[in-house]
């Protein structure tokens, strides 16, 4: 079998069981990776020599006995907004082009423990700002199943390392749809767990209400392992919520018989392409035929969520990107004059383009004259979000949808108008405002060959319900092993 | 329905120095942005209380210690410019 056609899960059993090593396994990454990231460029940076050496010290440890996990000895890539220590984080800004972190994120602490071993860092849009990866300081990703198609975004390059197995699962972080959407756009499994399930601690920030950092992998098993093994609670991390129900791979269960399934009509309105509309229904229709209980309902609030979503997602950026002064880390412009225009130069040469567009507005709307009229309302109606899902989860035990109205966009196509791309982002957004857990599964692909994903939405704390119907679809349809992996 | 006045305020606040060129269209932008964010108005959200968390997590306190031990000389690598084992800054006073 070829290394590179395991799940991870299928490669780690395959390691323990001696028919193959770690090394074996990071040395067909790394040629996979030179043959495909020239036309891909899903990485900003990759330690081949580390990540040889470290995989050889795993595998040690395997053999010994040492390390006995389902991840123990694969090959993993990190969104660089992930801190890691002494490797470059650079959050794909010239901001912090030469940034060398002092420490690694817990959630990345915890895959290592586990015995994962890090390829590199994978490309994104400047600071997570952006749906597309176009936004990077180091130039675009593209779409493993078409080239000249984004990746999405704004995790577009662990997306487009997944698909193009330049990895065997990735890292990814989720403010407003950053998991799901790429996922989506590249045929692979993403989630963002419920807010708090996984520490922030190590993640730069960009909306520290919304962030949640989560994998994409091949598969449904690989997703609910990989969550296993970064659910914890952390001292470090005053929003990390103690959990005692993480064991989420009992989970995997094919069965949603008496599941009870909401699809929200009001996210099948206008602005929704139909290939995508035939895909999910059909989704639906596979889990009733299964034994699920399906069901229209009307979610309503969907059209505010994008302007609530922005106004505190700007808000938040704006504060904490703050912590950006040419200082303590990162660029610093080379001539000013005096404290105030270092920092105004640094800042603004820094920053790429859509950074400071979303700076700028989030001041604006937290300045004195303007907050209550527009933060302050933007968090009334987030209160009026959270109690429609409430609702709905009273009477539906997931909610099933699309995750984009399109499939992947062609590069060049989205940043001509910001307004339009922050509209795309309408079904994914809300489930960040409200804090709940969401997984995005291949469904299908469109006329032009592009994947199509379905988005299952769970109350607070149930990501097992998400695995339970996510998986039971994905062995009924067996749809991620056709579109495992784009050749 | 932003000015210019309002333009520098905020780069004063955001501190950030726009070009002439870059200053026009990120008001365009910010403009169309305001106008849609108004949509909110349509709501009438009176007696509701803004929510800032989602979680029920109140404060969280621990204990101020020193965990990760003296790592000055690793964190100095990374500022741009450093002396005698501190941050260097911009002079201040005159």
């Amino acid at each position: 079998m070829d290394i590179l056609s395991y799940t991870a899960v299928g490669l780690a059993k395959a390691i323990r069981e001696g028919k193959t090593t770690a090394t074996e396994a990071m040395q067909a990454v790394l040629d996979k990776i030179e043959e495909v990231e020239e036309s891909i460029h899903a990485y900003v940076t990759i330690d081949k020599e580390k990540a040889i050496k470290k995989a050889e010290e795993v595998q040690k440890k395997i053999e010994s006995g040492e390390l006995t996990g389902a991840l123990a000895g694969v090959p993993i890539a990190i969104k660089d907004n992930l801190c890691t220590e002494d490797m470059l984080t650079t959050c794909s800004s010239k901001m912090l082009e030469n940034f060398v972190p002092t420490f690694s994120a817990e959630a990345i602490r915890n895959l290592e423990k586990a015995g994962a071993v890090i390829i590199g860092k994978t490309n994104m849009d400047e600071f997570a700002m952006g749906s597309t990866t176009e936004t990077s300081y180091f130039g675009v990703t593209r779409n493993p199943w078409n080239t000249e198609h984004v990746p999405g975004g704004s995790s577009g390059g662990s997306a487009a390392a997944v698909a193009a197995s330049e990895c065997f699962f990735a890292l990814g972080s989720d403010t407003g749809g950053s998991i799901r959407q790429p996922a989506a756009y590249c045929g692979v499994v993403g989630m963002k767990p419920t807010y708090g399930t996984v520490s922030r601690y190590g993640l730069v920030a960009y909306g520290s209400s919304l962030d949640q950092i989560g994998p994409l992998t091949k598969d449904v098993t690989d997703c609910a392992t990989v969550m296993e093994v970064l659910a914890s609670h952390d001292e470090k991390d005053s929003t990390s919520i103690k959990r005692e129900d993480t064991d989420f791979t009992s989970a995997l269960v094919a069965d949603v018989k008496g599941m009870r399934i909401g699809i929200p009509s009001d996210y099948f309105r206008e602005g929704l392409n139909p290939e995508i509309k035939d895909a999910v229904l059909a989704t639906a229709k596979v889990l009733e035929e299964k034994g699920a209980i399906v069901e229209e309902f009307n979610l309503s609030l969907v059209e505010y969520a994008i302007p609530t979503y922005y106004t505190i997602a700007s808000a938040e950026a704006s504060s904490n990107l703050e912590r950006f002064d040419g200082i303590k880390y990162g660029y610093r412009t080379p001539e000013y004059e005096g404290l105030h225009n270092m920092y105004k130069k640094t800042r603004s040469e820094g920053f790429g383009e859509e950074v400071k567009r979303r700076i700028m507005l989030g001041a604006f709307v937290l300045s004195a004259g303007y907050y209550d009229a527009y933060y302050l309302k933007a968090l009334r109606v987030k209160s009026m979000i959270c109690k429609a899902f409430d609702k709905a989860f009273e009477k539906y035990d997931i909610i099933l949808g699309p995750v984009a109205p399109t499939t992947a966009p062609k590069l060049g196509a989205s940043l001509a108008d910001p307004m339009k791309m922050y509209l795309a982002d309408i079904y994914t957004i809300s489930v960040n405002l409200a804090g709940l857990p969401g997984i995005s599964v291949p469904c299908g692909m469109d006329s032009k060959g592009l994947p199509i994903g379905v988005q299952m939405i769970a109350n607070s704390f149930e990501e097992k319900k998400l695995f339970r119907a996510a998986y039971t679809y994905e062995k009924t349809k067996r749809m991620s092993k056709s579109v495992k992996c784009a050749e | 329905m932003i000015n210019d006045e309002i333009m520098d305020y905020i780069g004063i606040l955001a501190k950030l120095e726009l070009s002439a060129e870059e200053k026009e269209s990120t008001k365009k932008d910010m403009e169309r942005m305001l106008a849609y964010f108004d949509k909110l108005n349509e709501l009438d959200t009176t007696g509701i209380e803004p929510v800032s968390h989602i979680t029920k997590v109140q404060n969280v306190f621990r204990e101020d210690m020193v965990t990760k031990g003296d790592e000055h000389e690793k964190t100095l690598q990374n500022a741009p410019r450093e002396k005698d084992n501190m941050f260097m800054v911009p002079k201040i006073f005159g």
